[in-house]
């Protein structure tokens, strides 16, 4: 899944999203809110919230190399990795 | 916050230094009782936030409680440079042998208090200042070591007033200077401070201002002086625009972006950082430019609360540019903001490069801000230009651009 803000857009491995813990661990550490956990449990991007990221890494951190990317869409699609 | 010249003569008369057996009322009917009771002339004073009130037959003198009751009712009617009376003052028209100055306020430079006295009262310190600077004693004092009778004493001595109405003005000035600091004022004034025929001193009028941000210490004696908790006590009513940038403000925690006050000109200004907004407007305003607004932004906004105050003054009737200029930040970060305005700036249909006219933000994440900026074509400033060369260059490009256009 990939949702794109302005500045930034975010992807995440559709496999990785449909993991309920993953979710929940991508919604409680992100300081933005761009996670949110479905009503299935699965992963939602929460669209308005994309270009407040504030590039701290959290999420990377928080799951599983290569499963979420941050992409800087004003730096020629940079990847925060 | 002011205080009308009631309140401020019942702090200073709580602090223990003499006034009038004057009286308040918002009744014509009862300022002739007040004058009854006063029995001899006496003075009605219009109770208004605003100055030049006796110009505008605000103040005015009767003889009789009659008189005094045909006064109150025509002051209460009055309005004074857009402001209606919240009542009247009925005040003895002392017999005053000479009028003083005793003062105190609040250094922002050196961030101490200080007393200012002098002998020559009645008109303003300032020309007092100008035309008989001998006669104007001034001192700095700690706002948190206790304060001493001796320092108000070489104050007063300095202007040269020596023996008994020394020894009468020392406690009048140090109770004033006490209760300035107690109050957390910026200003407490007793102008004139009135010498009576026997040698005594009592306050003939004041002037008092508390410090905004300190209502929340002092509740107790603003109930008591009956000033509610909505009162804003602010110049003028806010307007639409101002108010809708409180609501900007509001919408999250945060960062600020705030104080957004109104202006007729035609540059917007995204302005902040540790006193920078005032640099900024005014560097502005020396340039020749004319600001839409004044705002405060910092404390790193959200970049959806930096993209609605750009919003908010893109949007407002005659502005044509926009500057976004901060001091060098360090806990706002410059891409947040730049995103904030170029978001903004693509909302309402604009081109960020046409519209901004700068962009003078150095700091935080600065490398990652002018990666947006260079994206959008903005023109932007690093630390190298001063906030002073940044104003000049957003006015020169507004003024340019407008005569291009005409």
């Amino acid at each position: 899944m990939r949702s794109d803000g302005i500045f930034i857009a975010v992807e995440v491995d559709d496999r990785a999203a449909a993991d309920p813990e993953l979710a929940r661990r991508l919604t409680e550490a992100c300081p933005v809110d761009i996670y949110a956990q479905g009503d299935d449990g699965a992963l939602q991007l929460v669209e308005r919230n994309l270009d407040e990221c504030v590039l701290c890494r959290l999420c990377l951190d928080a799951s599983p190399p290569g499963t979420v990317s941050v992409i800087k869409l004003y730096d020629d699609s940079a990847v925060l990795a | 916050m002011r205080f009308f010249e009631f309140e401020a003569r019942e702090v200073v008369k709580r602090a223990g230094i003499p006034v009038t057996d004057y009286g308040f009322t918002t009744d014509a009917g009862e300022a002739r009782e007040i004058a009854q009771r006063i029995g001899g002339p006496t003075v009605i004073k219009s109770q208004v936030l605003t100055g030049g009130r006796m110009k505008a037959g605000g103040v005015k003198f009767a003889d009789t409680p009659e008189e005094a009751e045909a006064h109150a009712r025509e002051i209460l009617e009055l309005e004074i440079n857009g402001h209606m009376p919240r009542g009247v003052l009925v005040d003895p028209r002392a017999e005053v042998e000479q009028e003083y100055y005793a003062g105190v306020v609040w250094d922002g430079t050196r961030k101490q208090p200080v007393m200012i006295f002098s002998p020559v009262g009645g008109i303003d310190i300032e020309q007092v200042a100008e035309e008989q600077p001998d006669k104007v004693g001034r001192r700095h004092f700690s706002n948190i070591l206790p304060l001493s009778d001796f320092q108000a004493k070489e104050v007063i001595a300095s202007t040269g007033v020596s023996g008994s109405a020394l020894n009468r003005l020392v406690p009048i000035v140090t109770r004033l200077a006490r209760l300035f600091v107690e109050n957390d004022m910026v200003l407490a004034e007793i102008n004139p401070l009135g010498r009576l025929a026997d040698g005594s001193f009592v306050a003939l009028d004041a002037h008092m201002d508390i410090e905004n941000e300190a209502r929340g210490r002092h509740k107790k004696l603003l109930a008591e002086l009956g000033v509610g908790e909505e009162e804003t006590r602010q110049a003028r009513e806010a307007t639409p625009f101002e108010l809708a940038g409180e609501q900007v403000d509001a919408q999250d925690h945060r960062g600020v972006a705030g104080n957004v006050t109104e202006f007729d000109g035609n540059l917007g200004l995204v302005i902040g950082a540790g006193g920078g907004s005032l640099t900024l407007f005014d560097a502005v305003r020396a340039h020749g430019g004319e600001p839409a607004n004044y705002c405060e932004i910092g404390g790193n906004p959200s970049v959806s609360k930096t993209c609605g105050l750009a919003k908010l003054v893109l949007q407002k009737p005659g502005v044509e540019q926009i500057a976004v200029m901060m001091s060098i930040v360090s806990n706002t970060r410059v891409d947040i903001v730049a995103r904030g305005v170029i978001k903004a700036c693509l909302e309402l249909g604009f081109d960020p490069a046409e519209k901004i006219a700068i962009f003078r933000i150095p700091g935080a994440w600065e490398e990652e801000g002018f990666k947006i900026l260079e994206k959008y074509g903005v023109d932007y400033a690093d630390r190298s230009v001063s906030l002073n060369e940044a104003a000049r260059r957003a006015v020169e490009k507004i003024q340019g651009a407008s005569a291009e256009a005409a």
